[in-house]
């Protein structure tokens, strides 16, 4: 698996200010019988986005605005519930790159950041802003670990972990790393009998 | 220096240490593997030429787009061809890679959170891991057990490893003696309306105190599955005789077995040892629970009034369910019935549900299904006919799987329907597209089902 590398991301933003916004709604469980990674976008919130019948709502989603956004502002404890990793695929095949909320659930967040797509964890006075102020043109920067919002909304700081951040901003995965531990691994295995 | 079972756990598992600069690498000792969760994964080890590092520690088996009927002729009515591929690309991944794998033919095939444990392949001390958030079930155990992406799937598969940062710890510690009727899952859903459903992030659970001391195996697997509901990915009980019991004689149970429960024994958190954070509750105020909304965290007492919507997403998800702030939810008409799933489909769940049903008819309105959680929970409770009762009652009895639970097999709700339902998640749409959700224990919702609406079991008087 291998993503574009992601460095600075200036983008208008796609606010979803529900709380508690679950990997059921991101994608829902029918869709995970594909046996590829490939074309989830377009059931990225299937369930908010069509009716029964297949045709589409009239939820921002559908917007040619909202498809143009990199950057979604979920609402607190975005990502809750399971472990599927479907989710932050239709999301990067969406067009999103950034995910910001004041809090993200941790397997949506592992996932997120194995696939290209950068959890920002952001606190509360600029969380506020963001849902605030739906489409402002926004920038992550991941090299400073900032979020610049426009029209004085102030520069915040977002901590991410310096391995993920490395991964992210080179575009390469861990499966190299850890299989340049394979000495190691083989070494414990051997201690463990 | 005194540590808990989760450091005792984690430490006898780090292969490289954490830095500022890189995560741990944790060594994993049983990777379950499902139809869901891996065939991406195995398409990352073919195209880079890599082989499956332990195949002697994975163990394979179908479960979530499995169907729970059988046709007349014996053959599998899927929902969908690709879901038939799917179960198919299983059982050919794991055929190519040595991987033991409980198929159709298997005795012991079943929901993996189910069967793991049966096979006595879940163990105290261990690290386990699966593509499925409800992995957090093997805690029951003493394991430290948590859900991964196919990514790390691909990881395990590869290098019997992955790299994590050591998380906080958290005891949620429950004492005293619970009423009458108050089952784990009452317990476990109290704990994450106390908490809220994000109130684990970042934490590693240990549920502590004489209410899981007492609990069966069966008890504390129900609590430690939906440890991910409050948002913690593994949440843990200190292995004990009750554990030892449970695993003696299985077949993964290790030879030297009272050497292994010696060693167990020590894992238990050391007096002394410090949580980062530290919940209490008195068992004597946990009722009989409910959910109300569209997460696990809006959960109350059967006899309680639906809290007031505080804040617009409250609004919603009360609106989503039809139900109003200050009202009750006893009395609201049901249409379906699941009792099943890696939260509530052991025997204990089955004789749970049967008990109810006994004597009883399920209501005319009501479709009512029970799904054990494998074939072995299947063969025990027929064993014990409690698939005669359960059918008698006019509920279906169908084949082990994920079913209603995750609702990709095809057994879903119809929009607007209400389930009540014993599984572990009621976000919107997760029984089917519009469809309304309440979790419950299986007592609550078999007496949901003869009664067709949500009734508190506890009033239920003598069956006729």
């Amino acid at each position: 698996m291998s993503f574009q590398p992601l460095k600075t991301i200036t983008s208008t933003t796609l606010v979803l200010s529900a709380e508690n916004i679950d990997t059921d709604q991101i994608i829902p469980a029918r869709f995970l019988t594909v046996t590829s990674r490939e074309g989830l976008g377009k059931h990225a919130f299937n369930d908010w986005r069509y009716h029964d019948d297949g045709s589409e709502t009239d939820h921002q989603l559908n917007s040619d605005a909202a498809k143009a956004c990199q950057i979604l502002v979920g609402g607190h404890n975005f990502g809750c519930g399971s472990s599927r990793e479907h989710a932050p695929w239709s999301l990067t095949d969406y067009g999103l790159r950034v995910v910001i909320s004041s809090e993200i659930a941790d397997i949506f967040r592992g996932n997120s950041l194995k696939n290209g797509l950068l959890p920002v964890v952001i606190e509360k006075r600029a969380h506020e802003w963001l849902l605030d102020n739906p489409g402002a043109e926004v920038t992550v920067d991941l090299d400073a670990c900032e979020v610049r919002l426009p029209r004085n909304g102030g520069t915040y700081k977002f901590e991410i972990d310096a391995f993920s951040r490395h991964c992210l901003m080179e575009g390469v995965d861990e499966m190299g790393y850890l299989q340049g531990q394979s000495d190691a691994i083989a070494e414990y295995e051997a201690k463990r009998g | 220096m005194a540590q808990t079972l989760f450091d005792k756990v984690w430490n006898r598992h780090v292969v490289v240490p954490e830095t500022d600069a890189h995560p741990a690498t944790l060594y994993i000792d049983l990777h379950l593997i499902h139809e869901v969760t891996s065939p991406q994964a195995f398409t990352v080890l073919r195209e880079r030429g890599l082989k499956v590092r332990r195949p002697d520690r994975t163990l394979a088996t179908i479960d979530h787009s499995t169907p729970t009927l059988i046709n007349a002729d014996g053959s599998r009515p899927y929902v969908t061809e690709q879901a038939g591929k799917q179960v198919e690309m299983l059982l050919a991944n794991t055929a190519e890679h040595g991987i033991e794998t409980h198929g159709w033919e298997s005795a012991n095939r079943g929901v993996v959170h189910v069967m793991g444990p049966e096979l006595g392949a879940t163990q105290p001390g261990m690290t386990i891991v699966c593509g499925d958030s409800h992995t957090s079930t093997h805690g029951a155990f003493g394991a430290i057990a948590f859900g991964i992406g196919t990514t790390q799937v691909g990881h395990v598969l590869a290098n019997q490893s992955i790299l994590m940062r050591k998380p906080k710890t958290m005891a949620i510690e429950v004492n005293g003696e619970l009423q009458a009727g108050v089952t784990p899952k009452d317990v476990i859903l109290a704990i994450i309306a106390k908490i809220g459903v994000g109130g684990g992030t970042g934490y590693a659970l240990e549920y502590r105190g004489n209410v899981f001391e007492e609990m069966s195996m069966d008890g504390r697997m129900t609590v430690c599955n939906m440890s991910i509901e409050a948002g913690a990915r593994c949440g843990m009980i200190a292995p004990d005789v009750t554990t030892f019991n449970y695993l003696e004689g299985r077949k993964f149970a290790p030879a030297d077995y009272d050497a292994a429960c010696e060693d167990w024994a020590s894992l238990a958190t050391d007096d002394g040892a410090t949580f980062d954070k530290v919940v209490t509750m008195r068992a004597e105020d946990i009722r009989p629970m409910i959910t109300y909304g569209t997460h696990p965290g809006m959960a109350m007492p059967i006899d309680a009034l639906v809290p007031i919507a505080a804040d617009e997403t409250e609004a919603a998800a009360l609106n989503y369910m039809q139900v109003t702030g200050g009202e009750r939810m006893t009395g609201l008409r049901v249409d379906r019935v699941f009792i099943g799933s890696c939260t509530n489909a052991r025997i204990e769940d089955m004789r749970a549900a049967a008990g109810v049903l006994a004597g009883r008819k399920v209501a005319d309105h009501v479709t009512a299904i029970v799904v054990p959680g494998s074939e072995q929970v299947k063969i025990e409770a027929e064993a014990e006919g409690l698939h005669e009762v359960i059918m008698a009652s006019g509920a279906e009895w169908r084949e082990p799987g994920c079913s209603m639970c995750i609702a990709m097999n095809g057994d879903k709700a119809a929009p607007g329907e209400l389930v009540v339902s014993t599984s572990n998640r009621n976000f919107a749409g997760r029984q089917g597209p519009g469809a309304r959700t309440v979790l419950a224990s299986p007592e609550t919702a078999a007496a949901a089902a003869v009664m067709g609406v949500i009734t508190d079991a506890r009033t239920l008087g003598a069956a006729a």
